[in-house]
């Protein structure tokens, strides 16, 4: 069944009409064409489709379009400025060299940005709790930290 | 910029701002869906199909079983086409399969407009099977009822051969199991165990396929645009040049991607709708089941050595599990065995025997390293075993015994050039601290019962491209722009390696243009881009950066020739600088690239013929040679849990020139962490009674997370390699090659324990120090 709902998407208000059963997945890369929402696992295990909803991450593919009624989502579309300058955490993967395939990264950009928007500091192995619903199969992790580190980080110590 | 330089990928933005397209994101609007109905038996017939239900679907617009398709069978492998028939890849696979090989065999599939359906519509297909017994080890297929009527013993290929100095003999050994190695009392050896693991890329396997007038077009996630081509066109019995493959940005490969898996299908169900756009995206659970595997081998090995340590003799038996369809034949197992004689080698005696089995598991095929993990596990734990024994340094061992410059390798019949082998091991025991940590190690050790602490050490070598086997070339084209900038177009694919941005790193050396105005085409579209063989066989710097070298060589002759003739000098006197042609002596600038290009293009003067200056070259490589490199892990083995802590881990490599460093460590990484899950967790399960697949997906098959991953040291030893375009070698796959033995070591260490199996998961390690009497099960 068809079922109409209102959501801010990438700070613009949208009217849909989605099936009841659609994930927000489905809906953001095939209603609205976002497909940096990437489709790695559809059941919650690799994070590639990791969108902000109300400024939290969550799995899309495992959560339903219906349930976004009345939300704001925020996709790496969304961080796009008109000068097309880059959010800082983007900016950092780009300098760490976090990017190989690029297919988790639009998913792990966005738990950057959460992290970010924490407004806190966090060591490496906070980083690595707060990245771990992200599977990478190419970098290891370790320049993803490092990029995070790079905008958040904060040493064992408590200096930047 | 140019080589050695940390220039920034070149697609990076792209793909952290999402914008960059990979194969689902270009679907075109309208597109079908396709969904296979998969086999529920592991071996056994397709009697009859039953389509009736499923037409009933509403939505359903084509549905093909395994008694539509053509009838010629086809091989998947995504090697270059071989002249000689004993290289041919088997060609034993047909679109969809009547004779089931394996659970989850592809039997029929459906097209319709949304992929609910189309699944809807496969659940009410109806299928009747006559059914035979899985045989799901080579010793259960070898002998029994033949998968694959052109191999009666169900035995693939075999590889036998002795060595005496540098003359190979070739043999013809029978499968064997046992510990005597060629039935020799002498030869008595041990035996390891590795299985099947898979490559996990993010991105799943998928492809859609449409007709543009009388061409098939396939998108497709596929490492080897040009050998897609020609498997599809034999599949679908098209012309070459009828068959178009785009390949748009790839999510991770890894050699998972060296296949042609489901683009036949979605190209006969796109020719039977009569070009409409049918779509093919594998789900993980699919990926995992029906794409590749690493292969699970069997490795006996025998080892020899003086009272000095010096390698007397030395023998192997490596019997592979190879799956269902043939795919790249023995071509791994084949890597494998001749690799144990070539990072080390004996004296006296040199055995090896090898076997690939058609089984009824899902096919074994190529993932980054392609054979030797599993020989390096082997070969290695075997060095520490037999250092133990001899109350050696397992360093001292390999020193005595490893692989040096000037070697002959018996097989491909070339010298090393160069070897950075050695220092790889000096620099990684200086890291490490080897000899004060060990023995600090060996002190705890005698009062800690439940913590252990070790550390451990492995070394690899590992080939570059696969010259003399098969053929190495690569081509490349450069077309200059009026302005001075210009785009490159190679046939090489970039799976996240980072190919592309080298690539532009050697145009931007040669040419003087710097990286940000020259245009790399990262899609490789075999209507467009020149001949490439592909990404596999870590070949993409060392051929592909050779065809790329190659024509901007060519580029800047035509450049400095037409700017002598324009400006009425000698082109022996010429040379690039900044984007300029200047006089080499005196560096006096004469004309900008931008300037000629736009001279020759546009010059209106009724005398000059105009040219659009182009280069384009085609690079046959005839060498090979071997990157190193050594892998020091420290760790921490709480034996109780059979949990083994990496406290640090430590890679050093030997890949010639770097070319860029910041994305030459960034790709160790990448290695180390599927080293650290094949060590310590990946492991494909399936059912002994039926041959299913029991952890097909990401939440049982447990790949690394940033929780599990050590802190990464990596270090380069840069040797320089003659062969290599700029003295570089082989660096994508050879960082996975050694954590497994170096860990496995380090737990020997720690323990006193020899593990002969992957994974060294908390339950197999429980088991084995149970086994070990470290843990009393009383207590």
């Amino acid at each position: 069944m068809i079922k109409t709902i209102h959501l801010t998407v990438n700070g613009r208000a949208v009217e849909l009409g989605v099936d009841q059963r659609e994930s927000l997945t489905d809906t953001l890369r095939n209603r609205l064409g976002l497909t940096s929402v990437k489709k790695g696992c559809e059941a919650g295990e690799c994070g590639a489709c990791t969108v902000l909803l109300d400024g939290k991450s969550v799995n899309s593919c495992i959560y339903l379009s219906v349930w976004a009624d009345g939300h704001s989502i925020l996709t790496v579309e969304g961080l796009t400025k008109e000068n097309g300058e880059l959010h800082p955490i983007q900016q950092a993967f780009v300098e760490e060299a976090a990017i190989q395939c690029g297919f988790c990264t639009p998913g792990l950009v966005m738990t950057g940005v959460e992290i970010a928007n924490s407004g806190k500091t966090y060591t490496r192995e906070e980083l690595r709790e707060l990245i771990s619903g992200h599977l990478c199969r190419c970098t290891g992790y370790e320049n993803i930290l490092n990029a995070l580190e790079r905008v958040v980080g904060r040493k064992e110590n408590g200096t930047l | 910029m140019g080589i050695g330089k940390e220039v920034k990928k070149i697609d990076a933005v792209q793909k952290v701002n999402g914008t960059a397209k990979f194969v689902e994101d270009m679907l075109p609007q309208g597109a079908l869906h396709a969904k296979i109905l998969h086999s529920t038996i592991a071996n056994g017939l397709v009697k009859s199909i039953d389509c009736t239900e499923a037409w009933k679907v509403p939505g359903v617009q084509a549905i093909i079983t395994c008694f539509d398709v053509p009838q010629t069978e086809y091989a998947t492998a995504g090697h270059p086409l071989s002249l000689d028939p004993n290289h041919e890849d088997v060609k034993d696979r047909l679109i969809l399969s009547r004779r089931v090989r394996f659970y989850g065999d592809e039997i029929a599939a459906v097209a319709a407009t949304d992929p609910l359906s189309a699944r809807k519509a496969v659940e009410r297909i109806r299928v009747q099977y006559e059914e035979y017994a899985p045989l799901l080890t080579p010793e259960a297929a070898i002998g029994a009822q033949p998968l694959n009527p052109a191999y009666p013993t169900n035995e693939l290929a075999r590889l036998d051969f002795s060595i005496e100095g540098s003359e190979v003999t070739w043999g013809k050994a029978s499968f064997a199991t046992g510990a005597r190695i060629a039935g020799r009392q002498d030869l008595v050896a041990d035996h390891f165990y590795v299985p099947a693991v898979h490559g996990a890329h993010i991105e799943t396997n998928g492809c859609f396929a449409y007709m543009d007038g009388p061409k098939m077009v396939v998108v497709t996630s596929n490492q080897v645009p040009f050998t897609a081509r020609r498997n599809i066109a034999n599949a679908l019995e098209m012309p070459l040049g009828q068959v178009r493959v785009i390949k748009p940005y790839m999510g991770g490969g890894f050699g998972n991607k060296q296949d042609t898996l489901y683009e036949p299908i979605a190209a006969l169900l796109c020719k039977k709708l009569g070009g409409k756009c049918v779509s093919l995206i594998m789900t993980r659970e699919e990926t995992f089941v029906c794409s590749r595997t690493r292969h699970a081998m069997d490795i006996f090995t025998s080892l020899e050595v003086d009272g000095e340590g010096r390698m007397k003799k030395r023998a192997i038996r490596i019997n592979a599990n190879g799956g269902a369809y043939a795919a790249h034949g023995h071509a791994i197992t084949a890597y494998a065995v001749t690799n144990y004689f070539q990072t080390y080698a004996a004296e006296d005696v040199q055995i090896g025997e090898s076997s690939t089995a058609y089984t009824n598991l899902p096919s074994a095929a190529a993932l980054r390293g392609y054979g030797i993990p599993q020989l390096a596990f082997a070969m290695e734990s075997q060095m520490d075993d037999l250092a133990v024994k001899l109350g050696m340094d397992p360093i001292a061992l390999r020193r005595l015994n490893m692989m040096q410059n000037g070697f002959l390798d018996p097989f491909d019949h070339f010298v090393v050039k160069s070897c950075g082998l050695g220092d790889c091991v000096d620099k990684g025991e200086a890291a490490v601290n080897w000899s004060a940590k060990r023995a600090e190690y060996d002190a705890f050790n005698k009062t800690s019962k439940k913590i252990k602490k070790g550390l451990g050490m492995a070394i690899f070598s590992y080939k570059t491209g696969v010259y003399p086997l098969q053929i190495e070339n690569a081509a490349c084209r450069i077309i200059l722009n009026e302005d001075g900038t210009a785009q490159i177009q190679v046939g090489a694919t970039d799976l996240g390696q980072g190919s592309d941005t080298v690539f532009t790193q050697i145009a931007s050396e040669i040419l003087t243009i710097p990286e940000e105005r020259l245009f790399l085409l990262s899609f490789q579209d075999t209507d467009h881009t020149p001949y490439d063989a592909g990404a596999y066989a870590s070949r993409q710097t060392y051929v592909s950066g050779g065809a790329v070298k190659k024509a901007a060589l060519l580029m800047k002759e035509k450049l400095l020739e037409r700017a002598a003739s324009i400006h009425g000098r000698q082109a022996g006197e010429l040379t690039l600088r900044d984007g300029w042609i200047v006089e080499e002596k005196s560096g006096e600038p004469l004309a900008s690239i931008a300037g000629v290009a736009a001279y020759m293009q546009y010059c209106n003067d009724h005398v000059l013929h105009t040219e659009h200056l182009t280069a384009e070259a085609t690079y046959t490589c005839m060498s090979n040679t071997f990157a190193f490199g050594a892998c020091f892990a420290d760790v921490e083995v709480d034996v109780p849990l059979g949990k083994v802590k990496i406290n640090r881990i430590v890679n050093v490599h030997d890949s010639g020139t770097i070319l860029n460093p910041q994305l030459a460590r960034a790709q160790v990484h990448g290695g180390i962490a599927m080293g650290v899950g094949y060590a310590l967790g990946e492991q494909l399960l399936y059912d002994p009674n039926t041959g299913r697949m029991r952890n097909d997906n990401l939440l049982d098959y447990k790949i690394p997370t940033s929780m599990d991953v050590p802190p990464m040291e990596t270090h380069f030893v840069e040797t320089y390699e003659p062969t290599g375009p700029f003295g570089n070698k082989a660096l994508g796959e050879p960082p996975l090659i050694p954590q497994a033995p170096a860990i496995r070591n380090a737990v020997l260490h720690a323990t006193g324990v020899s593990i002969r199996s992957l994974p060294m998961s908390p339950q197999n390690l429980v088991a084995a120090f149970i086994e070990a009497g470290l843990i009393n099960e009383d207590e």
